[in-house]
């Protein structure tokens, strides 16, 4: 038994028996329900809470356009609020609650709002909140945020995964109704790529519904047969729990498929949902259409809905919504929901507003009527109807079907600023002005109401696409389908309501749309936004076009005049994981692992990420516990006998070419043609505004091969604009360009004993002494009997020092013999940390220097802008404004009193003078503790630091409290002459 | 010969291998890569030199051919070649030799790590991986793609073989979002 108010038929599959919970419930449905309709099949109506008022609703629709059921799903870290019951697939094990009420759906506290409702009106926040006016930040707006909002989050992480992916199509068909599997056949028969996308779990749209038949099948039967055939097709996907949410350029789509939303959890491995890009050369817009209500006097009670809803649940789900039900309708639809319900032995009464309507003797028709109010506190129990003589009549029933007739689906058709245009003799808007490139639409989102036309209209589609694609369409058979006429009278509002919903997410009434245009928001764009219709997570898909017509009728001006707001993706509400994918925790973005990476781990290094590579911070050694002392002995070590750092994540780039020293002589500031062979030289590189872009080295291997390295952050910005200079300023430069910055494992060598070690590794063959190889040398060699490496005599830490590369995966067992044969120095590993305290101490700059904003004059280095040649920003770096005479100078800080720390980011100021920008002489840009010298340094800029040097100064960090004496001094702290570099 | 010992890109002494469901994905070490591009007016001795190595004309755009040596397309004028690692170790030295100046010639065989994916229905694990549209790839196919955030190769060496070639410092990550993409698949 799945509930009492079970019918006979539908397309559940009562041998599978689902358990479920809602608000801690116990009940049971079959599997083909969703929880809407187990709920109702259990007689259970009411299943939330308005947004505002707290008032009692139940579901209105049958679909993903639900306004007042919304429900929270599952619990633990799985609980998502804010769902539709009328989608949420039911599976075993389902727990379900209702939201936005305390202390529970039955008696909710919160519905006194209900009592206060004239005072809560459109843009009450506006008018209340006035005064006085610190009230807003400490108490108004904390108290309403505490009062709105639906839903709780369970503030757990997401224990479910979710992918994004590509697909690629000839023709994407949204939406697998008749229309849409029409296209789907036509095309999919062509031998077109086709991918047919629906939201619903089971495939046929309105045939599944509906209890019409094709040819000589009912058309459900007729769906799954068609649907069956295009899944054997292989030149066909289809795709159901799949919900295009949204039409962007190019012919691409976004769609969501919900891979396992009806699972209690995902399989192993498998993604809860997917975010799909779909490529498709042309699309097909077969999304439907949405019935929409007529708003009437508390129109808003349990048991209320479309009647096409009502019409879906009866034969789809095999569910009674009332044991007495009357529709209330203007339209011949109506009648169509009243002759399923009576044949399944419903009692029946149709309220038409048509006076015109149509009669038959299955069912009472009250024609020229209207329901002027309803009754029922946590239900409908009776509607009050006013008869087309004036006189009024109730009726008892428990359910009431409301048709105010259709409206084509035409949201997607939207996404790139068309505009819909009314259709007169629809009463709808129908697709209109510019579609994205490439959709057509078919079936009832174009109008094409009936199934016939449907089928036609999919079909032509079709073929219209296929003729756009160069294939030849074979035009299948299609079935006889009905072809009713559309007869609808329009008719949006009962008047004179007082309490008449329009818009049900957001608590929208008729007398809310009246107000907004007496306070003069006449456009409908600020009606939407004074009233929140259309607003809530429905997008207004069953409240837009009454909403537009109340507002036509009080400015006296027809529908199309008052225009309508711009739809805009996702089509329906999607969850924040898969717009994230496998971003997220550690997998928020790759990790880049050094060559010596593993080795480090062994040693217990202390990882710190630099853009996504993970360096070696320090490397504590037994009975270290602060990280001063791991980066102090590693200095101290370093400079006294030989240190080791993992520098491979500098950038390095291979420029080749017979014009690669001319290149070269472009992209840096200072000259490079005449650098000799197995040589290095600094380089400046400019931007083209003058400012200092990076720095670097560039060695020549070759007359026409050099090897440029990059600062780690900058190695893809240098490459790419080498590449745009290659490319786009320069491509008559016969010059080729390649990263190798994955290729070679690069360490630097460094501290006086650093030759000593080298020299117990590089091949004999190679001459590696001062003589033999001196200061800014590079060449390629061997080490270790025979690896090809290449060796750089450049030094970052002032010391005497080399970088030596070889093959990655060499790295490890280089970087392991290196700590091998470097015992006999007591050779210690070197972090970053250390590798900043020793350019530092010997003053070069480093990415905190290179800020962008800082000019070759800033660091010192004006005078390397050569001027004997043209040079990317070497032009604009002449400005008057870039070397004014107290432009900012690299300087030396050190402390007066040696206890005082510099602090980085910390202001320069000139003793005596105020604690103010006006006043300001620069900042520091990078501090330390040198071990070598005892007490805190640091570097900076200052104005005219370099006819400064001896001056005392106050370093000031106001927002940190420092405020003490610093002396200008140079920026070599250590070996200011070079000699360590040279030895 | 010297007396070093390689680590894989995963950071392992022997390439990786495993299964997921009916697919192999496995780390292969055993190739040597290098770039070869064009100077500026020697396209054509630059493409026809490459011929000469890979026995076959030089690959077209989104294309790789050859046999003991291939190359693949990876720009106007400009390919990767791929050799045996145990008998091309210094690949880049002997393109330049045999190509000599028509080409500037960069050794890559560290730069990239490969991984392989060998099964039926491949495009099941690509579209969750990338945007190249791999499903009708039938062998011969090249498309320098983002997998992961980061920038790869994609060869289709045969209907049931394909080779991603990414970052090689990144071989971790990329590898983990392989094997996530195969069992999500799969």
């Amino acid at each position: 038994m799945t509930g009492k108010n079970r019918l006979n038929g539908g397309m559940i599959d009562r041998s599978t028996s689902f358990g479920f919970t809602f608000d801690g419930v116990s009940y049971r449905g079959c599997a083909g329900d969703t929880l809407a309709s187990a709920l109702l099949a259990n007689g259970v109506r009411l299943m939330g809470r308005s947004f505002k008022y707290h008032r009692p609703r139940g579901p209105m629709t049958a679909g993903s356009e639900e306004p007042n059921a919304i429900v929270e799903l599952r619990s633990g870290a799985r609980k998502e609020p804010n769902t539709r019951a009328t989608t949420a697939e039911l599976f075993d094990g389902l727990v379900a609650n209702s939201q936005n009420r305390w202390p529970s759906l039955k008696w909710d506290a919160m519905a006194i709002n209900d009592l206060f409702s004239p005072f809560l009106t459109a843009g009450f926040y506006y008018k209340t909140f006035m005064w006085p006016k610190a009230f807003w930040e400490k108490l108004y707006e904390p108290m309403i945020r505490r009062a709105a909002g639906l839903g709780t989050l369970s503030h757990d992480p997401d224990p479910d995964n979710y992918d994004k992916g590509y697909l690629h199509c000839d023709l994407l068909i949204i939406g697998a109704g008749p229309a849409g599997l029409a296209a789907a056949l036509t095309a999919g028969e062509a031998g077109a790529r086709v991918i047919l996308a629906d939201e619903d779990f089971v495939l046929g749209g309105r045939l599944i519904a509906d209890t019409g038949t094709l040819a000589d099948e009912d058309g459900a039967t007729w769906a799954g047969k068609t649907v069956a055939r295009l899944q054997a097709m292989p030149n066909v996907r289809v795709l159901s729990r799949s919900t295009v949410i949204g039409a962007f350029d190019h012919g691409i789509y976004g769609m969501v498929e919900r891979v396992s939303d009806h699972l209690l959890e995902p399989a192993p491995g498998k993604p809860r949902q997917i975010l799909w890009r779909v490529y498709s050369k042309r699309a097909i817009l077969a999304a439907g259409a949405t019935e929409r209500p007529i708003v009437f006097e508390n129109n808003d009670r349990p048991g209320i809905m479309l009647a096409s809803a009502m019409r879906a649940y009866a034969n789809r789900w095999a569910v009674s919504t009332g044991s007495a039900i009357a529709v209330f309708t203007n339209n011949d639809d109506g009648h169509r929901t009243a002759a399923d319900l009576v044949s399944k032995g419903v009692k029946t009464t149709v309220i038409d507003t048509r006076p015109d309507a149509p009669e038959t003797t299955d069912y009472e028709t009250l024609s020229g009527a209207t329901v002027t109010n309803t009754q029922g506190r946590l239900g409908l129990a009776a509607i009050e109807v006013t008869l087309s003589s004036g006189t009024t009549r109730s009726l008892t029933v428990d359910g009431l079907g409301v048709s105010g007739g259709w409206n084509p689906n035409v949201h997607l058709t939207c996404h790139q600023r068309g505009r819909p245009q009314w259709d007169e003799n629809l009463a709808a808007f129908v697709p209109g002005g510019t579609l994205p490139s490439g959709l057509s639409v078919a079936g009832a989102a174009s109008g094409a109401f009936s199934t016939h036309r449907a089928l036609q209209t999919g079909q032509a589609a079709a073929v219209e696409a296929l003729g756009d694609l160069g294939l030849k369409a074979s035009n299948p058979d299609l079935p006889k389908a009905e072809d009713a006429p559309i007869r609808v009278t329009p008719f949006w509002h009962v008047t004179g309501a007082k309490r008449a919903w329009v818009d049900q997410q957001n608590d929208v009434t008729a007398k809310d749309i009246k107000l907004a245009h007496q306070e003069n928001f006449r456009s409908v764009e600020h009606l939407k936004r004074y009233t929140t219709l259309g607003m809530a997570t429905d997008q207004g898909k069953t409240s837009n076009i009454a909403g537009l017509a109340i507002m036509a009728d009080v400015a006296g001006k027809q529908i199309p005049e008052v225009g309508t707001t711009i739809f805009r993706p996702p089509y329906t509400p999607v969850a924040m994981g898969v717009l994230a994918g496998r971003s997220r925790d550690k997998t928020f973005r790759p990790v880049r692992k050094t060559p010596s990476h593993y080795w480090a781990e062994e040693q217990g290094a202390v990882f710190v990420e630099v853009g996504m590579w993970m360096r070696a911070q320090w490397f504590p050694q037994p009975g270290e516990t602060h990280w001063r002392q791991s980066v102090d002995r590693e200095v101290l070590q370093t400079r006294k006998s030989v240190g080791v750092c993992d520098c491979t994540t500098l950038g390095k780039i291979d420029v080749q070419g017979t014009d690669a020293a001319e290149f070269l002589n472009k992209v840096y500031a200072n000259g490079f043609a005449k650098l000799p062979v197995g040589k290095t030289r600094y380089g400046l590189m400019l931007r083209e505004d003058g400012i200092v872009m990076d720095d670097g080295t560039a060695a020549r291997l070759a007359e026409d091969h050099f090897v440029v390295t990059t600062t780690t952050a900058n190695a893809v910005p240098v490459y790419r604009h080498m590449e745009f200079v290659r490319q786009c300023l320069f491509p008559d430069l016969d010059v080729q360009l390649i990263s190798t910055t994955e290729a070679w494992a690069q360490y630097a060598v460094a501290g006086p004993n650093s030759r000593k070690l080298l020299q117990k590794i590089v091949d004999p063959e190679f001459d590696i002494s001062n003589e033999g190889f001196p200061f800014m040398a590079c060449g390629e060699i061997t080490v270790c009997g025979g690896l090809r490496a290449r060796l750089f005599r450049i030094s970052f830490s002032g010391e005497l020092a080399f970088e030596i590369a070889v093959p990655t995966r060499y790295g490890d067992a280089l970087m392991r013999r290196l700590m091998e044969e470097g015992k006999e120095f007591d050779v210690v590993p070197y972090g970053l940390e250390a590798l900043g305290v020793m350019r530092i101490e010997k003053g070069h700059a480093a990415g905190n220097e290179l800020n962008g904003t800082t000019t070759a004059n800033n660091l010192g280095m004006g005078r390397m802008v050569s001027k004997a040649k043209d040079s990317i920003g070497s032009k604009l770096s002449e400005r008057p404004g870039l070397n004014e005479a107290d432009a900012l100078k690299l300087v030396g800080l050190k402390p007066v009193n040696p206890d005082d720390k510099v602090v980085a980011g910390a202001h320069l100021m000139t003793k005596g003078t105020p604690v103010d920008a006006a006043h300001d002489q620069g900042y520091i840009t990078s501090a330390c503790f040198s071990p070598n010298l005892g007490f805190h340094i640091g570097l900076g800029y200052l104005k005219s630091g370099d006819t400064r040097i001896g001056e005392i100064i106050r370093l000031v960090s106001p927002l940190t409290g420092v405020d003490h004496e610093v002396e200008v001094v140079s920026a070599h702290f250590v070996d200011p002459e070079g000699e360590r570099l040279r030895a | 010969m010297h007396d070093l010992s390689p680590l894989t890109p995963l950071g392992n002494a022997e390439p990786s291998i495993e299964s997921i469901g009916e697919v192999t994905l496995e780390e292969v070490t055993d190739v040597a890569l290098a770039s070869v591009a064009a100077r500026l007016g020697r396209e054509d001795d630059t493409r026809l030199a490459l011929a000469t190595l890979i026995e076959v004309d030089a690959p077209a755009p989104s294309r790789h051919a050859g046999s003991t040596i291939r190359a693949f397309w990876t720009g106007p004028d400009q390919w990767m070649v791929e050799a045996p690692l145990e008998t091309h170790e210094d690949l880049a030295k002997m393109l330049s030799n045999e190509i000599g100046s028509a080409a500037s010639i960069t050794e890559q065989t560290d730069a990239w790590c490969r991984f392989d994916l060998v099964g039926n229905d491949l495009f099941r694990a690509l579209e969750l991986l990338c945007p190249a549209d791999t499903a009708d790839w039938s062998g011969g196919e090249v498309q320098r793609c983002s997998i992961e955030h980061l920038g790869c190769f994609v060869l289709c060496r045969d209907p049931s073989t394909v080779s991603i070639l990414g970052p090689r410092s990144a071989a971790g990550s990329l590898h983990h979002a392989l094997v996530t993409a195969c069992h999500a698949a799969f």
